[in-house]
C-alpha cells in the first residue's frame, strides 16, 4: 500500500492539477492582507449507499463532493471561504474572501511547499467498498433480512442499508506543510420491526469502520447485525418500565463509552476551554474523577471508525490521555488553541466537510480496563440498573448536564441481572458521574462503528470504549416511581 | 438575482438540462432539484470578531425511476460534460433496485402553480443587500446587550448572524418546472453566568426568519439568552414525584415536532407509528388543534409547491383533539392506497419523503400568567435534552431544566431532571392552553400545561 499522503498528493495532481505550485500561489493570495497562518482544505469525497426496505432494494444512491475551504487565522479570529470548484479562478476569488479577515496589505510571503508522508496508514484504503459491485452488497442486505425474519416470528419487516465513503483530502498550510489521507468508511445499518398484535417495537443495529467488504468476515456479519436488532425489538415487546429516581448503575462494556464522550470528552475539546466556556477550564493537574478512571483519545486505532492518519489541519492523529487516574492531564487540541495554550497540537482539528472550519475533536475515546471482573461488579449491586446499549446522549459543555436514551437495560436485583426495561434515560452531570465510579472491570471493549459525535452542526465519525463500570448513583428517568 | 453561483445559467435551466440528459442516456421518468445559496456567518465573542465565513454553494439531485427501479445521485460539478457522464451514472445505477410498483413521478394534475410564489414571502432583498459590516454590528449589539445585561453574566460564547440567499428549482420528465428564491436570516446568543462550585449556566436564545424585518431586536435577543442564564443560577434537582409539567412555547415546539414524525405516510408504511389506526379517533384533549400550514407567508416550511411539484396545502392534524390523518407524498400515498397531501420534503441526496411544513399548535384564550397562577404544584420547562422519544410506541423521556413551581409562582430553578410518559397520554392530559403563540423556526406553539407527568430527579 502506498503511503496515505503521497496517494492524496497524486490524486489531485492527476485529476484537479493541483500541485505545490499552486497551493503555494493560493496561499500566498490567502496571507495577502495579513493573518497570522493559512491552510486550504481539499476535499474529493464519494458516497454511495443501497437502501433496502422490506425485502427488497428500494433505492440506490451516490453523491459526489468536492471543493476547497481556506481558512486565514489571525490570532484567534478565522476567515473562512468555500469553492465547489477547483477552477483556479474560482479558487483563487475563496483565498481573497477568506483574506478579510485581516484588513492590512503586504506583499504575500512566498510559500515553500513540502510534501510530508504519513507513515504507515491505520487504515487500508486499497481495497474501498465503493470498488465492489453492487451485487455483492445486495447479497450482504438479503442475508440480513434473512436472518432478522428467521429470529422470530414478530419480526415482521426488516430495512437496512450498506453505505461506504472513500475520500481523499489535502492540506496545504502556510508553514510549508503539504500533506494528505485517504479515508475509507463504510457502515451497514439494520432496522427490525417486531409486531405482536397492535404492539410494535422498532430497534436498530449498525456497524462499521475504516474498512471494505473484509468487514463482514473479519468484524462482525449482516446475519449478527440483524439478528441483535431483531433480539432487541423482541426483547422491548416484554420490557417492564423502568424505576424513576436515583440508583446505582453498572455500565456495559463497550456502547457505555458514548457516555464518557458526552458527559467527559466535549468538555476536554480546548476551544471551550480557551474560550473559558468549559467546566473543566483551568482544572488541569487537578482531580476531576474518581482516581480509577483513566481516559485515551486515540486516533491511531486500525481500521477504527473514528481513526484518522492526519486531522483535517495536516497534524498526526496520536494517543492522547486526557485524564490519568483521576486527574485531568490535558485537553483536544487544534492549532489556534494549541497556540493559545502553548502545547503541540494533538492531531484533534477535524471537520466535516471543506464548507466548514475546524474545531478540536474527539477520534476514539474511552475508559482504560480496571482491576474487577464484570460478574463482580453485578454481584455488588442489591438494586440498580444494567445498561448495555444506547440510541444516543446529549451534554450541556459549560456544566457537564448530560442524558443518554438507553435502548437495551435491565433491572439488577439481589446481584443478578432481571427484568429488561423500556425507555431508560440516564441524566446527569459529567464530573459528578466520574467521580462516583466505584469499579472498573478488566474487560475493556471498542464499540463497533456506528458512533457519529455532532458539535455546532458538524458531523465526524467516531469510536468509543469502555470497561463494564459501577456508578454509585445516576439518576434513571423511568416512569415508575 | 441567485444565479451567480451557476455563472449564468439559472438553477431551473440546470434542472431541466439534467432531466434532458438523463431522458438522452434512456431515463424513464426523472426529476431533478437544483439548491443554489450564498451563505454568510459572523460571530462575534467578547466584543471581537471570531468568525467571518462567506460563500456560495451548489448542487444538483437527479432522481431516475425506470419502470420501478429509482437511484438518486447528487454532484456539484455542473460542468456540461460532468453532469452528461452524471446523468448516465444514475440512469445505470438504477439498474441496482428492485422493480417497485408505487414509484414514480406525481400525477400532473397534482402540480403547483410555480408562478405563485411571490406572495409567499420567502425572498427579501434587504437581506441580499446587507453588508459585512452592517452584519458585524448586528451581531455586535446582540452580544454587547447579553454582557451588559446582567453583572452576572461572566463569558459568552459569542453572538452569530447568518444569512443565506438562495434558489430551489425542480424539473421532472412529464412537464413540470419550478423554482422560487428564499432567504433566510438568524441571529443567536449564549451567555454564561457562573454559579456555585465552578458550575456554569448557558443561557441561549435565537431569532430566526426569512426577513430582516421580522428579525428580532438584537439587543433584545441579548437580554433574553443574558436572562435565561442567570435565571438558572441556583439550580437543584427536585426529588421524584408526579406533577403538572408547563411547557414554554419554545417546548411546547419540540412536542409538535415528535407527533408530525409519528403523522407521516413513511412512519404508516413501515409500521412505525403509534397513530397507525388512531385516524379519526380523539387522540388529543379537546384544547388541541394542530394544522400543517406550507402556505403561511414568510415562514421556515412555507413553499409553493413541495419536492416532487405536487401543490402544496393546509392539512389539519389533529382539530379539537381528533386525529385527523397523516401527510403523505406520491410514494407514501400510492403504497398506502391514499393521496398525496403535497408534503414531500427532499434533498439532493436522497428521495422525497413526506414531512410536515409549518406546524402550529393553536393558541387558546388563557394568558400564561394565568395558566401558572392555575397551577398550585409542578414543573415548569424550559430546556429539553436527549432524543428519548419512541415513534413506534410513543413513549417519551427526555432531560429537562426549568422551575420548581409552587403556588402558582416559579419558586427556585431546577436542573439534571428527568420528564417521561407516553405522547398520546400526554396530548390526552394537556388541560391547559395559553394565548402566547410563539413562531421557532418551523414551528409555532403557546405555553401548554400536561395534567401529570413521572419527574425523576433525586
Amino acid at each position: 500500500m502506498p503511503d496515505p499522503a503521497a496517494a492524496a498528493l497524486q490524486f489531485f495532481r492527476d485529476r484537479f492539477a493541483i500541485d505545490p505550485a499552486v497551493t503555494s500561489t493560493l496561499l500566498s493570495v490567502a496571507l495577502s492582507r495579513g493573518g497570522d497562518f493559512a491552510e486550504l482544505y481539499f476535499e474529493h469525497r464519494t458516497n454511495s449507499a443501497i437502501t433496502w426496505e422490506d425485502q427488497h432494494v428500494r433505492s440506490a444512491t451516490r453523491t459526489v463532493s468536492q471543493g476547497l475551504g481556506v481558512r486565514v487565522v489571525r490570532g484567534e479570529a478565522i476567515g473562512y471561504a468555500y469553492t465547489e470548484s477547483f477552477d483556479m479562478e474560482a479558487m483563487r476569488r475563496a483565498a481573497e474572501t477568506a483574506a478579510r479577515i485581516s484588513a492590512g496589505e503586504r506583499t504575500p510571503p512566498p510559500i515553500d511547499a513540502t510534501p510530508f508522508l504519513v507513515g504507515t496508514s491505520h487504515y487500508d484504503f486499497d481495497h474501498p467498498l465503493v470498488a465492489e459491485p453492487a451485487a455483492a452488497k445486495v447479497a450482504l442486505l438479503e442475508r440480513a433480512d434473512r436472518a432478522a425474519r428467521s429470529y422470530d416470528p414478530s419480526i415482521a419487516r426488516l430495512d437496512a442499508s450498506i453505505g461506504d465513503e472513500l475520500k481523499y483530502i489535502l492540506i496545504a498550510r502556510s508553514d510549508g506543510k503539504l500533506i494528505g489521507d485517504v479515508q475509507p468508511l463504510i457502515r451497514f445499518n439494520v432496522s427490525a420491526l417486531s409486531q405482536r398484535g397492535e404492539s410494535r417495537q422498532v430497534a436498530r443495529q449498525g456497524g462499521g469502520g475504516r474498512m471494505g467488504i473484509e468487514y463482514f468476515e473479519q468484524v462482525t456479519t449482516p446475519e449478527q447485525l440483524a439478528r441483535e436488532a431483531a433480539r432487541q425489538a423482541v426483547l422491548q415487546q416484554d420490557a417492564a418500565e423502568a424505576p424513576a429516581g436515583t440508583l446505582p448503575v453498572v455500565l456495559a462494556a463497550g456502547d457505555s463509552g458514548v457516555l464518557l464522550h458526552e458527559a467527559v470528552g466535549h468538555g476536554l475539546e480546548a476551544d471551550f476551554n480557551r474560550k473559558g466556556t468549559s467546566n473543566y477550564t483551568g482544572r488541569i493537574g487537578q482531580p476531576v474523577a474518581s482516581p480509577l478512571v483513566t481516559v485515551v483519545d486515540d486516533g491511531t486505532i486500525a481500521a477504527s471508525r473514528g481513526s484518522i492518519n492526519v486531522d483535517d489541519e495536516g497534524n498526526p492523529s496520536g494517543r492522547n490521555v486526557l485524564i490519568e487516574n483521576g486527574i485531568l492531564r490535558g485537553y483536544l487540541q487544534d492549532e489556534i488553541s494549541s497556540r493559545h495554550f502553548g502545547v503541540a497540537p494533538s492531531g484533534s482539528g477535524r471537520r466535516q466537510s471543506f464548507k466548514d472550519y475546524v474545531m478540536p475533536r474527539m477520534t476514539n475515546t474511552f475508559m482504560l480496563p480496571g482491576e474487577d471482573t464484570p460478574e463482580d461488579i453485578i454481584r455488588s449491586v442489591d438494586r440498580g440498573i444494567y445498561a448495555v446499549s444506547y440510541s444516543g446522549g446529549q451534554v450541556n459543555i459549560s456544566n457537564g448536564d448530560f442524558v443518554f436514551s438507553v435502548t437495551e437495560a435491565y433491572l439488577i436485583e439481589n446481584g443478578r441481572i432481571t427484568t429488561p426495561l423500556k425507555n431508560v434515560m440516564l441524566i446527569g452531570n459529567g464530573p459528578d458521574v466520574l467521580s462516583k465510579v466505584t469499579r472498573v472491570a478488566n474487560d475493556y471493549r471498542l464499540s463497533d462503528g456506528r458512533w457519529t459525535c455532532g458539535k455546532d452542526g458538524q458531523s465526524v465519525p467516531v469510536g468509543v470504549g469502555m470497561p463494564t463500570v459501577l456508578v454509585s448513583g445516576i439518576t434513571v428517568g423511568g416512569t415508575k416511581l | 438575482m441567485t444565479s451567480r453561483a451557476t455563472e449564468g445559467i439559472s438553477a431551473l435551466e440546470l434542472a431541466r438540462r439534467a432531466v434532458q440528459l438523463a431522458r438522452r442516456a434512456g431515463a424513464h421518468q426523472c426529476d431533478a432539484i437544483v439548491v443554489t445559496g450564498s451563505e454568510s456567518t459572523v460571530t462575534v465573542r467578547l466584543g471581537e470578531i471570531e468568525k467571518l465565513i462567506e460563500a456560495g454553494s451548489i448542487g444538483l439531485g437527479l432522481r431516475v425511476i425506470q419502470h420501478g427501479r429509482t437511484a438518486i445521485c447528487a454532484t456539484s460539478d455542473l460542468a456540461p460534460a460532468a453532469l452528461e457522464r452524471f446523468a448516465e451514472e444514475t440512469v445505470e445505477l438504477a439498474g441496482i433496485s428492485a422493480p417497485d410498483e408505487f414509484a414514480g413521478l406525481p400525477d400532473p394534475s397534482l402540480y403547483g402553480r410555480p408562478g405563485d410564489a411571490a406572495p409567499l414571502g420567502l425572498y427579501d432583498e434587504r437581506i441580499e443587500a446587507l453588508t459585512a459590516d452592517e452584519k458585524i454590528s448586528l451581531a455586535r449589539a446582540c452580544e454587547a446587550a447579553a454582557l451588559a445585561a446582567d453583572p452576572r453574566i461572566t463569558n459568552t460564547d459569542g453572538a452569530t448572524l447568518s444569512t443565506r440567499v438562495g434558489e430551489v428549482a425542480l424539473a421532472n420528465s412529464l412537464g413540470f418546472e419550478g423554482s422560487y428564491p428564499a432567504t433566510s436570516i438568524s441571529l443567536a446568543a449564549e451567555a454564561i453566568a457562573d454559579d456555585a462550585e465552578g458550575k456554569k449556566r448557558p443561557g441561549y436564545w435565537f431569532s430566526a426568519e426569512r426577513s430582516l424585518s421580522r428579525l428580532g431586536d438584537p439587543e433584545e435577543v441579548g437580554r433574553i439568552a443574558a436572562r435565561r442564564a442567570v435565571d438558572q443560577l441556583g439550580a437543584r434537582k427536585p426529588a421524584t414525584t408526579r406533577v403538572p409539567v408547563v411547557f414554554e412555547p419554545m417546548m411546547a415546539v419540540s412536542l409538535l415536532a415528535h407527533l408530525a414524525a409519528c403523522a407521516t405516510g413513511d412512519a404508516l408504511y413501515r409500521g412505525a407509528t403509534f397513530l397507525a389506526g388512531r385516524e379519526g379517533q380523539p387522540l388529543a384533549s379537546p384544547l388541541v388543534t394542530i394544522v400543517d400550514d406550507p402556505l403561511l407567508p414568510g415562514r421556515f416550511g412555507t413553499r409553493p409547491f413541495d419536492g416532487e411539484g405536487v401543490a402544496t396545502r393546509r392539512n389539519i392534524l389533529v382539530e379539537s383533539g381528533t386525529f385527523r390523518g397523516f401527510l403523505f407524498d406520491c410514494y407514501t400515498a400510492r403504497r398506502l392506497g391514499r393521496a398525496s397531501t403535497g408534503s414531500a420534503v427532499r434533498g439532493l441526496e436522497s428521495a422525497p419523503a413526506p414531512s410536515s411544513s409549518n406546524l402550529v399548535l393553536q393558541p387558546g384564550a388563557l394568558a400564561p400568567a394565568a395558566l401558572l397562577r392555575d397551577t398550585p404544584r409542578g414543573l415548569y420547562v424550559t430546556a429539553l435534552m436527549g432524543a428519548g422519544f419512541n415513534p413506534a410506541t410513543g413513549d417519551y423521556s427526555r432531560g429537562a431544566a426549568g422551575f420548581w413551581i409552587e403556588d402558582g409562582q416559579l419558586a427556585y430553578p431546577v436542573t439534571e431532571v428527568n420528564i417521561s410518559g407516553n405522547l398520546a397520554d400526554m396530548l390526552a392530559g394537556i388541560d391547559a392552553v395559553a394565548d402566547d403563540l410563539a413562531w421557532f423556526g418551523a414551528a409555532a406553539a403557546p405555553t401548554i400545561r400536561i395534567r401529570e407527568m413521572t419527574v425523576s430527579g433525586t
